[in-house]
Parts: structure tokens; sequence; C-alpha cells
């Protein structure tokens, strides 16, 4: 059996990544939980820009440039956030969403 | 270009600084920083045009005003920040703020001459990473944390969304240079999915109507300078950004934006201002309050014309003065008081320091829009401004978002009057005691005082911004 993989196969899973990554910053409750839901929408927006650029449109780099680029700017972004989350930590001894909820209205 | 690489000199210059001067002189490295922000701005008054990397970097006159008046801000922020900075759980790291602090606003001067999507992308990272740490800056204070966490969690998910909206632009146009774009752009579904997308993404950042939710709880957990930063220069900065490439790079889908930002605006500042009523918080209401000037400002952007571009920029720098006015008063106020930052607190404040509740009351007039002052000029040439493409393209859904916009401006003078009113008519057995605020905060406090009072009746100010407006 020959197994074709195109630019639709890659699209779906690309989008299910996406899907979840919104679903889980929604309703998870542990702070690094949401964290690891943004970087699945960020490698879904990776996966995107390498298969457009591989399929699509061969002849240049650009999106393979931005795919390094999105994942050098995530990992900065993470490294920001686990220190964050860690010095809450250090105030409350928790980590969960719900007890973060000192100040509302 | 030369913008850049002069404010790229002063953070070099801060950060070694920072390494040689004693821990204990946090007042010498804030001259410093200052006096460098003033040669910052003295250099680059001028506006120039510039293009690098290949039109990557593409720099318009108008872009260059834009940076000049962030530098400006930024400028005032300093002054404001003395007496935060010399606490003594701060001091020793007050390098570090100001050098945070330039690497913003080194992000926005990116993120608003940019050509192309990476440069935009990186540029808006630039601003908000640090922006993350500066919120968190009090790091023995746990509202701090806890603001941070909220903010640095929602800025991740705004640029992952506008970062799919991008990818879709890829996938559909084979390029990412703005002026390729808009060539490319035929307004297929897909790509009206990718506008929606990264409108999302910059929603956040300008905190519109329903992406605002992280708003009052970083700008009331963020150190007061903080929160007046992030108010009124990452704001601007964003709208400007975003006016320009909603016009430059989705214009052609221009009925489909035009629809989506007058139901946000409506939103935006209908939503702001009633919860700004309910606010007990000063800080908090003021995040309600920038919320709704948001909505006020996204008016231009939904003009979308030079005269839009205009009052736009001429909107962000008497929000800029009169926004920083209240917030110099409140931080000023919150550090020689022991944190009092409540509403109920200001009973009486009028007794006790009358030329803090003159320069606030003047700085919440010009923000509720009361004529003389410049709030009222800035409202009413964005009203213009939107009014005037209405009539031009004929659209009447412009008449009804001004319309619905005007009458908000009445709600927002009750919750801003709230507050002159507990300065001045609340009685109070023990209002907060006489104090004498610092060279610094002073100076600070009557610049915004003379630009609250002096921009709307310089006609010059707006002459010159409508010369420059087009192209941007």
């Amino acid at each position: 059996m020959n197994l074709d993989i195109h630019v639709i196969h890659y699209l779906v899973l690309s989008t299910i990544m996406l899907i979840c990554g919104i679903f889980g910053f929604f309703t998870r409750k542990n702070m690094l939980a949401t964290l690891i839901s943004v970087e699945l929408i960020l490698n879904a927006t990776n996966i995107n820009f390498a298969v457009f650029n591989r399929y699509l449109f061969p002849g240049q780099l650009e999106g393979h440039f931005f795919a390094l680029f999105g994942i050098a700017v995530a990992a900065a972004e993470t490294a920001v956030a686990i220190a964050i989350i860690l010095n809450v930590y250090r105030n409350i001894k928790k980590i969960m969403t719900d007890d973060v909820t000192d100040m509302n209205g | 270009m030369q913008q850049e690489v002069t404010l790229v000199a002063i953070i070099l210059i801060m950060l070694l600084a920072d390494l040689v001067v004693k821990e204990s002189s946090a007042k010498l490295l804030q001259r410093l920083a200052c006096v460098l922000m003033v040669v910052q701005i003295a250099v680059n008054v001028v506006p120039a045009e510039a293009v690098a990397f290949d039109g990557m970097y593409n720099s318009t006159r108008m872009a260059s005003i834009v940076k000049t008046v962030l530098s400006l801000g930024t400028l005032l922020v300093f002054l404001q920040t003395g007496a935060w900075l010399r606490r003594e759980d701060t001091a020793f790291k007050s390098g570090e703020f100001f050098v945070l602090t330039l690497s913003t606003l080194l992000g926005m001067f990116f993120m608003v001459s940019a050509g192309h999507f990476l440069l935009f992308y990186i540029g808006l990272e630039l601003a908000s990473i640090p922006m993350a740490c500066l919120v968190a800056f009090d790091k023995y204070r746990h509202h701090s944390a806890e603001a941070g966490v909220k903010y640095i969690l929602n800025a991740m998910f705004s640029s992952g969304i506008m970062l799919y909206g991008i990818s879709m632009v890829y996938g559909t146009c084979g390029t990412l240079y703005f002026g390729d774009v808009m060539s490319a752009m035929t307004g297929t579904p897909l790509q009206i999915l990718a506008m929606v997308f990264f409108f999302a993404g910059l929603g956040f950042k300008i905190s519109l109507v329903p992406f605002h939710m992280w708003t009052p709880d970083t700008y009331q957990g963020a150190p007061t300078s903080v929160s007046a930063y992030l108010s009124v220069i990452s704001k601007g900065a964003a709208a400007f950004a975003l006016m320009s490439i909603l016009v430059k790079v989705f214009g052609i889908m221009v009925q489909d934006w035009t629809l989506l930002l007058g139901i946000i605006i409506v939103l935006t500042i209908t939503v702001g201002n009633l919860f700004a009523i309910l606010q007990k918080d000063l800080k908090r209401f003021m995040a309600y309050s920038s919320i709704s000037q948001a909505g006020y400002i996204m008016l231009a952007v939904m003009a979308g014309s030079g005269q839009g571009m205009a009052s736009l920029v001429y909107y962000v720098i008497i929000y800029i003065v009169a926004n920083l006015a209240v917030f110099g008063v409140i931080s000023t106020v919150e550090q020689h008081s022991g944190g009092k930052v409540s509403r109920d607190d200001y009973n009486g404040f009028y007794k006790t320091n009358p030329r803090l509740s003159f320069v606030m009351t003047l700085a919440l007039f010009s923000l509720a829009g009361i004529p003389p002052f410049a709030g009222f000029f800035s409202k009413f040439f964005v009203f213009a401004s939107a009014f005037n493409t209405g009539f031009v393209t004929g659209n009447t859904g412009y008449w009804v978002v001004v319309f619905l916009a005007l009458v908000n401006t009445i709600i927002s003078l009750y919750y801003y009057l709230l507050i002159v009113k507990a300065i001045y008519i609340t009685p109070n057995d023990n209002p907060i005691p006489t104090f004498k605020s610092g060279l610094m905060e002073r100076t600070s406090l009557s610049l915004c005082l003379v630009g609250v009072v002096l921009i709307g009746l310089c006609s010059w100010v707006y002459q010159s911004l409508v010369d420059n407006a087009w192209p941007f």
C-alpha cells in the first residue's frame, strides 16, 4: 500500500493541536499545564509554517525561518513564565489557578 | 534606523552603569536614565524615513513621530519611579528596571516600523516578555507575582493565536512582506479568518473587550509605575501597529474589519465604563478606564484614513500626558502613605495636598473630555475622523458607532467625577497627611499638567500630525 501524505494531513494535525491547546488553556487548573497548552498552540503554528513552506512554496525559506524564530521566542517566553510561576509558588506554596484569586471584580 | 541604534546604545550604557554604580545609589541610575532619554528625544526629534534589511524594516515619518512620542512617555514614567525604586526591597535592582523598560521600548520601536511579519512578531515579543518581568518586579509582594503570571500566560496565548493567523496569511500568499502580501491578498474566507486571528492577538495587547480579562488584575497587582507604562506606552504602540497593518496588509477586506471593529468598539467602551463605576481600588479603576479609552482609540483605527491616523497619534499623545498625571499622583501617594490606593483613602485629599489634587482633577477632566482640556480635542478629532469616513463611504454604521461612543462619554464623566468628589467634597477626619514629593516627581507632574492644558489649545500639534499622516 502506498501511503501519500499531503498538506491536508498536516493541516488537520495542526488544527487539532490548536483546538487542544485552546481547550486546555481554558480548562486546566494547574498553571504548568496551562503553559503546556500554550506550547501546543505555538507548535501547531510552527507545523503550519514548515508545511506551507515545504509543500506550497518550496523555492524559499521564509516559513522555515519563521518556525525557527517561533521556537526560540517560545523558549524565552516559557523560561520567563516558569520563573514567574516559581515566584508564585514561593509566595503562596500553590500553583493552581483557583488559588491565585486575590484580585477579582 | 537611527532611533533604534541610539536606544540600543542607551540600553548598553545602562547595563554598564548598573555594573559600575554602587547598589545604594539608585538615585544616580534614575538620573542617568532620564538624561539619556532626553538625549534620545533630542537627537531624533526630526521625523525621518528609513528602510533596512531589504524592506523588513520600513520606518515612515509617522512611525518616527510615534517613536518620539513613546520615548517622551517613557521619560515621564522614569521621572515618576524615584520613590518606588529607592525603597529597600527594590533599590538593589533599580538598574534592571531601566534596562527591562528600555528593552520593551526597543521592541515597540521595531513593532511600529516593521515591514515584514517576522520583524513585527519579534518586536511584539521583545515588548511583552520583559514586560512580564516588570509586572512581577516586586518579588516579595504576592500580588505582583499573581499579576505577572496572569500577564505572561495571556500574552503567550494571544501571540500564539496571532501567529496562527500569520501562518494562514503565509499559506495563502506565499510571502510575509507587508507590501507583497497586500498585492497577493484576494479576500478569500481563509484570509478573513487569518485577519480575525491576527486581530484577536493584537486585541489582547490593546485590551479590547472580549480580550480584556487580564487587564484589571495586572494593573492592580503590578507596581504602579509599571501599570502606568503598560497603560499608555504599550497600548499606544500596539494601536499604531494594528492600524497600519489593517490598512496596509488587510486593506482589501476593509468591509470585514470595519464591521468587526464597530462591534468591538461599542462593547469595549460600554463594558469598560460600566465596570469602572464599580471599582474602589484606583489602580483597578484606571485599568477599566484604560479599556474604555482603548475603545476610543479604535474609533480612529476604524476610520482607516490619513485623518484617522493623525487623530490616533494625537489621542495617544494626550492620553499619555493625562494618564501619566493620574498614575503619577497615585504612585506618589502610594509611596508616601504606606500603600494607600483605594478611592476612600482620597476623601478630603484636597485639604492636605491641594496641589496634587489640582493636578489629578485636571487630568481626570481631560480623560473625561471636558473642554478646554486636551482630552476634549483628542476625542473630538477621533469622532470627526470616524464620522468623516462614514460620510465618504456612505456607510451609516460609522455614525451609529460614533453616537454610541458619544453616549458613553457621559457615563465616563460620572465615574471620573466620583474621584474628584472624593478629593474635594467627601468629609474625612483623618485624610492622607501632607507630604512633599520629590523634585523628579514634581517635574514629571508639571510636564503632564502643561501637556493637559496646552496641547489642545496649540493647533499646530494636530496640524503637523495631519501633514505627516500619509503614508503610514
